[in-house]
């Protein structure tokens, strides 16, 4: 008698060994699984307020200044390591890791202007309101060796701002005019100058090495060549801008921090046109630093916080103070793009974390697997109502709050009053201008 | 010292006056230049004063040393300064005297010579320098661009950059302490060394080392892209010929290949002209050609192409003419070359011949159509028209048929093209007339076909041969007026075409008619076309007319009330000759109504509406159970009462709003609880909505997605490895070579720009 039974093949269930995953049919038929759109939504809707739940981006302050911070810089070598001047010519150098300070340097009598690090990272520059250049090694002095600067060079001017070249050795500052030197050379191997006023900040391109761009107090950007010993182009805008940042991964992509609260996103190659209008702030912008990635930047203002933008949205997507944050005059992404460091008035520098909600350390593959899916969640339904307002919802202090409503009714009042103006008047006598362009005066050849 | 006093008395004095001369200046308000002269004048006068004081002391200096016309002792005069020096003046007085040619000859010299430009200014200069410079940098920076819109549009981007490259001794630092010991080994090394193929190190041969170091990535990638646009135009080119090939119109062929032949033909002349041996040589291959198709057996009638055709020749037109065509082909091609003895005996053998190789029955069909048919008569009776000027010169003595008759043939291929055209339109339009008249008289069609018999055949030859020969006597009618010109004659052709093939149908015409109305239409040339062709249609219109009207009214009976308001139809009982313009208004309207036959916006509206507030009334609940308190089954159903008792009536909903609105909906059914979680404006990427839900529905978690799509579609934009520095992008890193000077050496190669400034500044620091 033939006996007939069910069998199954034991490759399809037994594991090869018992560290392998147990398999797990299922069956993807989507009339077992109904409701997808609405089951996703709320997932995203529950992604979105954890993630608001979660943000807690405030890492550390390391404190030990004795004057409110004027300039930081990254050590090009090694993440943890930052350096900052102050306003009484203290220089110090941190270990971010251990969020100590491992060396102090009084470099300056007054402030120290501008700091920068050689692409080695070897040593570094600071240039002060003494009027002096000053070169010193990252490394501490031995046991009784006296901290002293390798070069010291004294200048006739004042220097305000100092950048080092990306590949070579040769570093710009800028003051009545953009000067650059070799590191070897006690007088520049060139300078340039356009106009009389003071210049604030200069800045290498990082890619293209031989471009500066650097702005000055007569409201222009000034953009040069170094390799041509010329400038190339200015472009003046409404108000001052305190200084510019290039975009390491778009070549011609700079952004400058300006005094009327905006920042300004050009194509060096089009000036006369921002490619981008970033408002936020209801405060100077007085700096900006990009993310190693180029996708983003921070600015810090003088409205007490900092902001972080997307390249290509006019609107900031986070925005960070602490009740003891004062004025923020100087920002830097870290390396890695994981970190912001800002240095304020109140002679704290702070460590943020740029994505404010993001769980650090190790993850494992199912957090990680969760964390894109939360992530690709909450993009595809950031434009539902609940959903956006939820993300977007930010608690500010109230004098910024109080500061953007203000701002909100000035600009309504002024919009309306173009309005009016143009309904009022002949057509076409009255132009429209773009928001884009309203704030670019001239840009001069 | 007395005459010192004198002098600063009379200066004192002059001072006074000019004060005085001053405000009268103001006064006046004249011209500044003319009291200056005033002034001037009196000054002038003054001094001449002095000078005539002692006059034998002194002595006027000959001497000119200043550029100005006035000279005097005393004082620069500022006249005549405005005026320019030109060089004219100077040579004026050289002209007289002959010594100084030379001198003459240079100055002229000089005069031809322009003077060089002024440098521009510093500031100018500048600005042209950053112009150029800046031109450069956006040209240098714009090779960025294909990066930066890759980078920007990448699904997915990775930091860092640049790619770590996996550390791997090579094989040959490897294999160097290894020896080969087997004696399997050692025979492949044997083999390996007899064919000098490298063992050890290198791995590579040097040939091939050499060739991995040819070409540079980017010379590589600009070759492969040559081929590939290469190949691109190549497959464009094939796709091109193919889909000519795939064209089936035998006339587009026709013509390519009769446009290839001109060109061909045009070639040649030039080749000619160029070079008569190459020339030669072309012709004696376009003869080889030629003997080779004659040859053939391609246009003779043996083929199985050419059967087919005869028996399709009967029935399809196309057939027949590909029939006549390849007949002519042949008879060109059997045609001896011109030699100049050429007899008339030799040429109607040819046509026997041609005659014979013809079969009976394409013939005949040709007889069957060249009788009726008009636009296979124009060629035909052009042929006999030849045949018959061949055959019987002695019938048409004129030499001006012969002209024309020759002139027509040499025209016709370069008008062909259009007259082909021409000929489509006609025969379209010529088509549909006649089905018209099957249409209304079938009794006549019905009796053409049954008059498919030999003896209409037969008839139809004859009437053909007639028509020949009206023909022939219609040319010698023309020919003996002479002066006809050649247009008249050709007007009426396309005039007989037209009756002839109307009338085709009814066979009612005669020989004789026709020839009565070809001699009418002879004598009446002068009358204008249009009269013939509206005294035709006139008649053709008048069966049409009530078939129309019939059709009109089954319209009005799809009509409802939107269109019938609109609707006039004038009776048509009556043809005028109005009528033929209101047809044309009433065609129009016509098309209108029938364009927008279903749109009945009216009555869709409103059962719109009335849907729309049938779908928004609460439904009745029926909760009976059948099988409760009963029997139940197949084909059995609750009782009526117990279905009652169960029936829970839907309360009556609020009345809807537009419920005293005649001519709206309101849409009740949105929720504005859910309205609250919906997206209101398309947000921006997205350019419809459809687009945008389409994204919504589609999930990405793995409750509905496979393991490896949901990774997929849940893949981050950007990547960043935690503790990596990320550096700014390098043109290495995408395949640029980066410049190999660097910045530094290239200033140092022009140091021009250390301002002056800071030159002082240094000067200073080196001196303290």
């Amino acid at each position: 008698m033939k006996v007939k039974m069910l069998s199954r093949n034991p490759d399809n269930y037994v594991r090869e060994t018992k560290f392998d995953l147990q398999r797990v049919p299922r069956n993807y038929d989507p009339a077992l699984h109904p409701f997808e759109v609405p089951r996703e939504y709320v997932r995203a809707l529950n992604a979105t307020k954890l993630e608001r739940v979660f943000a807690k981006p405030f890492l550390a302050s390391l404190d030990g200044h004795r004057d409110g911070v004027n300039c930081l810089a990254k050590h090009p070598k090694n993440l943890a390591t930052v350096l900052s001047g102050a306003c009484d010519g203290e220089v110090r150098i941190w270990n971010l890791t251990q969020r100590k300070c491992i060396r102090t340097i009084q470099a300056h009598e007054g402030f120290v202007r501008g700091i920068c690090t050689r692409f080695c990272g070897t040593s570094f520059f600071t240039v002060g309101d003494d009027k002096t250049v000053k070169q010193w090694k990252m490394d501490g002095p031995g046991y009784g060796e006296e901290e002293e600067p390798l070069h010291t060079i004294l200048g006739k001017t004042v220097y305000t701002g100092i950048d080092h070249h990306w590949k070579e050795a040769v570093f710009a500052t800028c003051g009545q005019q953009v000067d650059i030197w070799d590191e070897q050379r006690t007088n520049p191997i060139c300078s340039m100058t356009w106009g009389f006023d003071s210049i604030s900040s200069v800045k290498f391109n990082p890619i293209e090495t031989f471009l500066l761009g650097s702005c000055a107090s007569d409201r222009n950007i000034v953009l040069y060549d170094m390799r041509q010993a010329t400038p190339l182009k200015k472009v003046i805008l409404d108000m001052r801008t305190n200084t510019i940042c290039w975009n390491p991964m778009e070549a011609f992509i700079f952004t400058a921090a300006n005094e009327d609260y905006n920042l300004y996103t050009f194509d060096m190659r089009a000036l006369d046109t921002p490619v981008m209008v970033h408002m936020d702030h209801v405060s100077a912008v007085l700096d900006v630093d990009y993310s190693p990635t180029g996708k983003e930047f921070v600015s810090a203002s003088f409205d007490k916080s900092i902001r972080i933008f997307p390249i290509d949205k006019s609107r900031s997507r986070e925005v960070y103070h602490t009740k003891r944050m004062q004025h923020v005059i100087c920002v830097k992404w870290t390396s890695d793009s994981k970190y912001i460091m800002c240095g304020s008035d109140e002679m704290n520098i702070r460590l943020w974390k740029a994505n404010a909600s993001e769980k650090l350390g190790v993850l494992t593959s199912r957090e990680k697997a969760a964390k894109d899916y939360n992530q690709k969640l909450k993009e595809k339904f950031q434009h539902h109502p609940h959903i956006k307002r939820i993300a977007r919802h930010r608690h500010l202090p109230k004098s910024i709050y109080s500061q953007i409503q203000e701002q909100r009714i000035m600009k309504e009042a002024r919009r309306r009053k173009e309005m009016n103006r143009i309904k009022h008047s002949k057509p076409g006598s009255v132009p429209v201008v773009s928001e884009k362009k309203k704030h670019v005066v001239a840009v001069v050849k | 010292m007395s005459a010192n006093q004198v002098v600063e008395s009379l200066l004192a004095l002059s001072q006074q006056e000019e004060l005085v001369d001053l405000p009268k200046d103001y006064l006046l308000s004249e011209s500044e230049d003319e009291g200056d002269g005033d002034g001037e004048r009196k000054h002038q006068k003054l001094l001449e004063a002095i000078s005539s004081l002692d006059g034998k002391n002194r002595r006027k200096s000959a001497e000119r040393s200043e550029a100005s016309l006035k000279v005097s002792e005393f004082n620069v005069s500022s006249e005549g300064s405005g005026e320019k020096l030109v060089l004219a003046d100077l040579l004026e007085p050289v002209k007289t005297s002959s010594s100084l040619a030379t001198v003459k000859k240079q100055l002229n010299r000089v005069k031809s010579k322009k003077t060089v430009e002024l440098p521009l200014n510093k500031e100018e200069i500048e600005r042209i320098h950053r112009e150029v410079a800046f031109n450069k940098t956006s040209q240098v920076l714009s090779k960025w661009d294909p990066i930066v819109l890759k980078n920007r549009q990448a699904e997915q981007l990775v930091f860092p950059l640049e790619k770590e490259e996996p550390v791997i001794a090579p094989i040959e630092h490897v294999l160097s302490s290894w020896k080969a010991r087997t004696p399997l080994e050692q025979e492949i090394f044997n083999l390996l060394h007899k064919n000098k193929q490298p063992v050890t190190d290198p791995l590579l041969t040097p040939v091939e080392k050499a060739s991995l170091h040819a070409m540079s990535l980017e010379e590589a990638k600009m070759r492969r892209a040559e081929l590939q646009r290469a190949r691109a135009l190549q497959s464009y080119y094939e796709a091109k010929a193919r889909r000519e090939k795939k064209i089936k119109s035998k006339k587009y062929h026709k013509l390519v290949k009769k446009g290839k032949a001109k060109k061909a033909l045009k070639e040649f002349e030039q080749l000619r002209k160029a070079n008569p041996a190459a020339a030669l040589e072309e012709l004696e291959k376009i003869e080889k050609a030629r003997m080779m198709e004659r040859m053939s057996l391609k246009h003779q009638n043996s083929g199985k192409w050419a059967k087919s055709k005869a028996i399709m020749a009967k029935y399809d037109l196309e057939a027949r003419q590909a029939m006549q065509e390849q007949l002519a082909k042949n008879k060109e091609l059997t045609q001896k070359l011109q030699v100049a003895s050429e007899s008339e005996e030799e040429e109607g053998g040819a046509e026997e011949v041609e005659e014979l190789l013809v079969p009976d029955a394409v013939n005949e069909v040709q007889m069957n159509v060249n009788g009726p048919n008009p636009w296979m008569l124009r060629s035909c009776t052009s042929d006999t028209k030849e045949a018959a000027a061949e055959e019987d010169p002695e019938q048409l003595p004129e030499p001006v048929a012969h002209e024309v008759s020759e002139s027509e043939g040499e025209e016709r291929p370069e008008a062909e093209d259009d007259t082909l055209l021409r000929e489509f339109e006609e025969r379209r339009s010529l088509r549909k007339r006649s089905e018209l008249n099957q249409d209304a008289e079938p009794a006549g069609s019905q009796e053409t076909k049954d008059s498919s018999s030999q003896e209409v055949l037969s008839e139809l030859r004859a009437l053909s041969q007639k028509l020949k020969e009206n023909h022939q006597s219609r040319k010698q009618k023309a020919s003996s007026e002479g002066t006809v010109p050649q247009v008249q004659r050709e007007e009426p052709a396309p005039e007989e075409e037209e009756p002839l093939l109307l009338q085709r149908p009814e066979r009612v015409q005669t020989l004789e008619e026709l020839e009565k109305e070809e001699c009418f239409q002879n004598k009446e040339l002068s009358r204008p076309v249009l009269e013939g062709h509206w005294s035709e249609k006139i008649p053709n219109n008048h069966p049409d007319a009530p078939k129309e009207k019939k059709k009109e009214e089954e319209m009005i009976d799809l009509q409802n009330l939107l269109t019938t308001q609109s609707l006039s139809v004038k009776s048509l009982a009556v043809p005028t000759i109005e009528m033929l313009e209101d047809e044309v208004e009433r065609n129009q309207r016509q098309m209108i109504k029938e364009a927008f036959a279903g749109d009945d916006v009216i009555r869709d509206f409103l059962k719109e509406k009335r849907e729309a507030a049938e779908a928004s009334k609460p439904k009745d609940v029926d909760l009976t159970l059948p099988g409760w308190g009963e029997w139940g089954g197949v084909g059995l159903k609750p009782s009526a009462k117990k279905r009652r008792r169960f029936l829970i009536k839907a309360p009556e909903g609020p009345p809807r709003k537009d419920k005293n609105l005649p001519n709206v909906i309101i849409n009740e059914k949105r929720n504005i609880h859910a309205a609250a979680h919906q997206v209101r404006v398309l947000p921006y990427p997205f350019t419809h909505h459809r687009q945008f839900e389409r994204t919504i529905q589609t999930p990405i978690g793995f409750t509905w997605n496979t393991q490896r799509a949901f990774q997929k579609l849940t893949t981050p934009k950007v990547i960043t490895k935690p503790g990596h520095i990320i550096k700014p992008i390098k043109a290495e890193d995408v395949g640029y070579r980066s410049s190999s000077r660097s910045d530094i050496s290239v200033i140092q190669r022009n140091p021009k720009r250390v301002t002056t400034r800071h030159k002082k500044q240094l000067k200073k620091n080196s001196a303290d």
